[in-house]
């Protein structure tokens, strides 16, 4: 208190510092105003206002056909031989494409950079012809040594490609990624002359042009310009930065902002130029799905990536007409550790298959229009529909239940369920929690982990005892869902070994044709439902908000839509 | 001051050194690594993968590497955006999330120092009551409904603004209005609390007698006083305005630092988690120092000691 104690009327060196105090406050507060309102005003505004926005989507036929989607998250990069998500994948299809690509209406494999194709007789050697006005976006010719010269590339051990294993059905790919093979030249890829290409393969693969038309793994990148940037199989380098990146597909990148958004325009260069009726797509990293369904609202968005739950009643309610709910080629299941008491004994894992009123979560619980799943494999993959499928009551449930010696569930340990911590995950595990303990008996106790630590739970430790998990394809083809579940595979995890199932799955690709190979893979899923190593739950359905003035768009099985044939209507 | 400023700034380098060494082993025992997917990588590319970031040589190796490499100013490559570095990425974004935090600081303030000191001012009057709840309603509506809320409003209901996005200087509006109005509710609280404080010292009823305004009183004699606890909270509360922008940086498509510093540990991108926790550990200790150094200055009964 002792400096505040002056004296009436004397003007202290306190009060003179109090007052030079005040004022520093108010005028830093003033200066933070100002300064923010310079920097704010600073920036160079590289958006429209809405207004200006509403402007442009409103104006007649000669305003620019800009379609702005909403892409999940930001891109690790964009590079088709180093990604691996799926907003990466949205972006590789505007910016390359492959020797064959997807039809825009069922994605089966139609003429992409190759304008034809030839397959021997023993399904081994694949020769592509390379369209003579194929030219990346910088206007040079792609060609069938620089295609080599990719596949190189994404085998390399120096790029340490994730997904350099779906090129392994070549010869010496996969001891070329492993460093037994050094000479490229001694494996299965081959430049005939400029514009043709030899892949010999290891083994038939008849699904292997769907891989080519679906996956970026296999796209053809331009060496002249990565290797401007640094060396072939260097990674990290500058290529793919706006003003350097060269792509091959009907866009190009204008402007990538971190976080903010990824402009690709119309690549004048593409083969099919003609075609391509947008003049450029935005993509939005929206990694918040409230964020993303209002942005959706006022206008900022054309297309969302995906929509939030609780909102899929009201859209179906107030705009039917932008609500799109389609089947995605994916399946929801719970993977049984099968070296776990009880789930040891099949009859125990098909009981609580059974017990699950899949139609009664659909409508309550998940609300997507998902459908019901009675098999792994996703009935009407490529024409392929399973025959075998979980079918029983109750009375059949509890009875196999009785037969392990589990009458009524008595005796039988809880079962652990683990999950990735996410509400909607949790939602299911309970009402599947209460239908297994009302039907059953069976106590289940639900553990969830952040997702990197129940990944590493799933694929290394191997610490659980039933898991929620899903599969989505990455091609159009049965395979996709019965493959992972043969022995050693990375992603079977359930430690449920089968030799018959091996040996059927190496029969499939051997088969003469797809009616053969459908045949095998009913013997597989038969398999799969009597041994029950995975309770599949639903499959997936993908749901967007579209706005009715998007033209071209047609649902397919895994949500791509080949951005050459979308138009936006006035 | 200057020997007090330059003792506290030693004192920052061994604990900046023993958050970087916690936080190096920590991320590494999280299990799940870099390159854990829910498609599982054969084991071949990973070891690939590790080799070409270094991973497969021992921990305490790769401390020493990471240490070196800090002491060059190289925080090294990010894992998840592999063609940037994470100098680059924290060169883009912390500017945006500076430009975020003093604006809205600067709201902040000028809401908060206002309300607070009206409050004090007409206590138990309907003004206080007013600024009073209305600083308790900032306090318990979180960002996450606040922002949101104004979207609603003024996005969507008007169409003035953008949804979300960080392109013109109309989209600073509502994200800096959302993480204002937060810290300012805590402001004017503060404020009234210290203002009612000092209003009811001797030197203020002295002032009075004296025949000074109400405007003379306020501002020129107990502003000074009454602002102290919220100086010592500015502290933390710029930090945390800096820091703690996850929320506001997601729900408005925002690209700040505060996302990456959360993400980061998510997709267990080590060098990123390590970048973001220097810089804002450094944020943290120097803010705290400028606050005692402020704070010493504005309240004469604490010394430089």
């Amino acid at each position: 208190m002792r400096n505040f104690d002056t004296p009436l009327g004397c003007t202290s060196l306190n009060s003179f510092r109090k007052l030079s105090s005040i004022r520093s406050v108010v005028g830093f507060t003033c200066l933070l105003t100002l300064g923010a309102l310079l920097t704010g005003c600073g920036k160079k505004d590289s958006s429209p206002s809405p207004a200006a926005k509403t402007n442009t989507t409103t104006a007649p036929s000669a305003t620019p056909q800009i379609w702005r989607v909403g892409n999940g998250a930001e891109p690790q990069d964009l590079d088709p031989q180093t990604v691996t998500g799926v907003p990466e994948h949205k972006l590789m299809m505007a910016l390359f494409e492959g020797l064959v690509t997807e039809d825009p209406k069922d994605l089966h494999p139609i003429p992409g950079l190759a304008d034809r194709w030839e397959i021997s007789a023993d399904g081994l050697v694949y020769t592509f012809h390379l369209r003579a006005n194929a030219k990346w976006s910088d206007g040079t010719p792609i060609t069938a040594p620089q295609a080599v010269e990719s596949y190189q590339r994404m085998l390399s051990p120096g790029l340490g490609a994730e997904y350099a294993y779906l090129l392994w059905f070549a010869v010496g790919a996969e001891d070329y990624t492993k460093g037994k093979l050094t000479d490229f030249s001694k494996t299965g890829f081959k430049a005939l002359d400029e514009r043709t290409l030899q892949i010999t393969l290891k083994s038939p693969t008849p699904y292997l042009l769907k891989i080519i038309a679906s996956h970026y793994a296999w796209t053809i990148v331009p060496t002249h310009v990565v290797k401007k940037f640094g060396k072939l199989d260097e990674k990290r380098t500058a290529w793919t930065r706006t003003g350097n990146h060269v792509g091959s597909g009907p866009f190009q990148l204008k402007d990538w902002a971190p976080q903010q958004k990824i402009t690709v325009v119309r690549n004048p260069h593409y083969w099919d130029a003609a075609v391509v009726k947008l003049d450029a797509i935005e993509f939005f990293p929206t990694e918040d799905l409230g964020t993303e369904e209002r942005m959706f609202r006022t206008g900022q968005l054309d297309m969302t990536y995906e929509m939030p739950a609780n909102k899929i009643d009201t859209y179906r309610k107030e705009r039917p007409e932008a609500l799109k709910v389609d089947p995605w080629l994916g399946v929801y299941f719970y993977r049984c550790n099968v070296t776990r008491a009880p789930l040891t004994d099949k009859r125990v894992r098909r009981a609580l298959a059974l017990a699950i009123d899949r139609e009664s979560l659909i409508k309550n619980i998940t609300r997507g229009g998902e459908t019901p799943a009675y098999s792994v494999s996703y009935p009407g993959t490529a024409g392929y529909f399973p025959r075998a499928k979980i079918t029983g009551d109750l009375a059949l449930a509890k009875q196999l239940l009785a037969e392990a010696g589990y009458p009524d569930g008595k005796g039988c340990p809880p079962i652990e369920l683990l999950y990735n911590t996410q509400a909607n995950h949790r939602a299911i595990a309970e009402a599947i929690q209460q239908m297994w303990r009302k039907n059953l008996g069976v106590e289940i106790t639900l553990r969830n982990e952040e997702w990197k630590v129940y990944l590493n739970t799933q694929h290394v430790t191997k610490d659980y005892t039933l898991q929620r998990a899903g599969w989505i394809a990455d091609y159009v083809d049965p395979h996709v869902f019965l493959e992972i579940w043969t022995t050693g595979n990375g992603n079977n995890d359930t430690l449920w070994s089968n030799a018959d199932y091996d040996r059927l799955f190496q029969a499939a690709l051997t088969a003469k044709n797809d009616t053969e190979r459908y045949e095998i893979y009913q013997k597989m899923d038969a398999i799969l439902v009597d041994e029950m190593p995975v309770i599949p739950i639903y499959f997936y359905t993908k749901v967007h908000a579209v706005s009715p003035r998007v033209k071209g768009y047609y649902p397919t099985l895994l949500d791509n839509h080949p951005y050459k044939h979308i138009y936006l209507e006035n | 001051m200057l020997r007090f400023t330059f003792r506290r700034l030693l004192q920052i380098i061994p604990v900046l050194w023993i958050i970087i060494t916690a936080t190096f082993f920590m991320i590494r025992f999280v299990p799940g690594g870099p390159f854990t997917a829910e498609k599982a990588v054969t084991p071949e590319i990973l070891r690939n993968l590790e080799a070409h970031y270094g991973l497969n040589k021992p921990l305490h190796q790769q401390y020493f590497d990471y240490m070196g490499s800090l002491m060059r100013g190289d925080l090294g490559p990010s894992f998840k955006y592999p063609n940037r570095t994470v100098n680059e990425i924290i060169g883009d974004k912390l500017p945006t999330s500076l430009e975020l935090g003093f604006i809205s600081l600067a709201v902040a303030l000028t809401i908060g120092i206002t309300l607070g000191t009206l409050a004090a001012v007409k206590r138990n009057s309907w003004l206080d009551y007013v600024c009073s709840s209305t600083a308790m309603i900032g306090i318990c509506v979180p960002t996450f409904v606040l922002g949101p809320l104004l979207v609603l409003t003024f996005a969507i209901r008007f169409q003035w603004l953008n949804a979300s996005g960080w392109y013109g200087p109309s989209d600073r509006i509502l994200p800096c209005l959302t993480l204002g109005c937060v810290y300012a509710a805590y402001i004017a609280r503060l404020t009234r609390g210290g203002m009612l404080e000092v209003l009811n010292q001797d030197y203020i009823r002295t002032a009075r007698a004296k025949g000074a305004s109400e405007a003379r009183v306020v501002f020129k004699h107990a502003l000074r006083g009454g602002l102290l606890p919220v100086v010592s909270f500015l502290g933390p509360g710029i930090a945390g305005i800096l820091t703690g922008s996850f929320v506001i940086e997601t729900i408005f498509q925002i690209p700040g630092l505060g996302r990456e510093f959360v993400n980061s540990a998510f997709n267990r991108d080590y060098t990123l988690v390590l970048g973001t926790v220097i810089l804002y550990a450094s944020l943290i200790v120097i803010l705290n120092l400028v606050v005692d150094v402020v704070q010493i200055w504005l309240n004469p009964k604490l010394k430089f000691e």
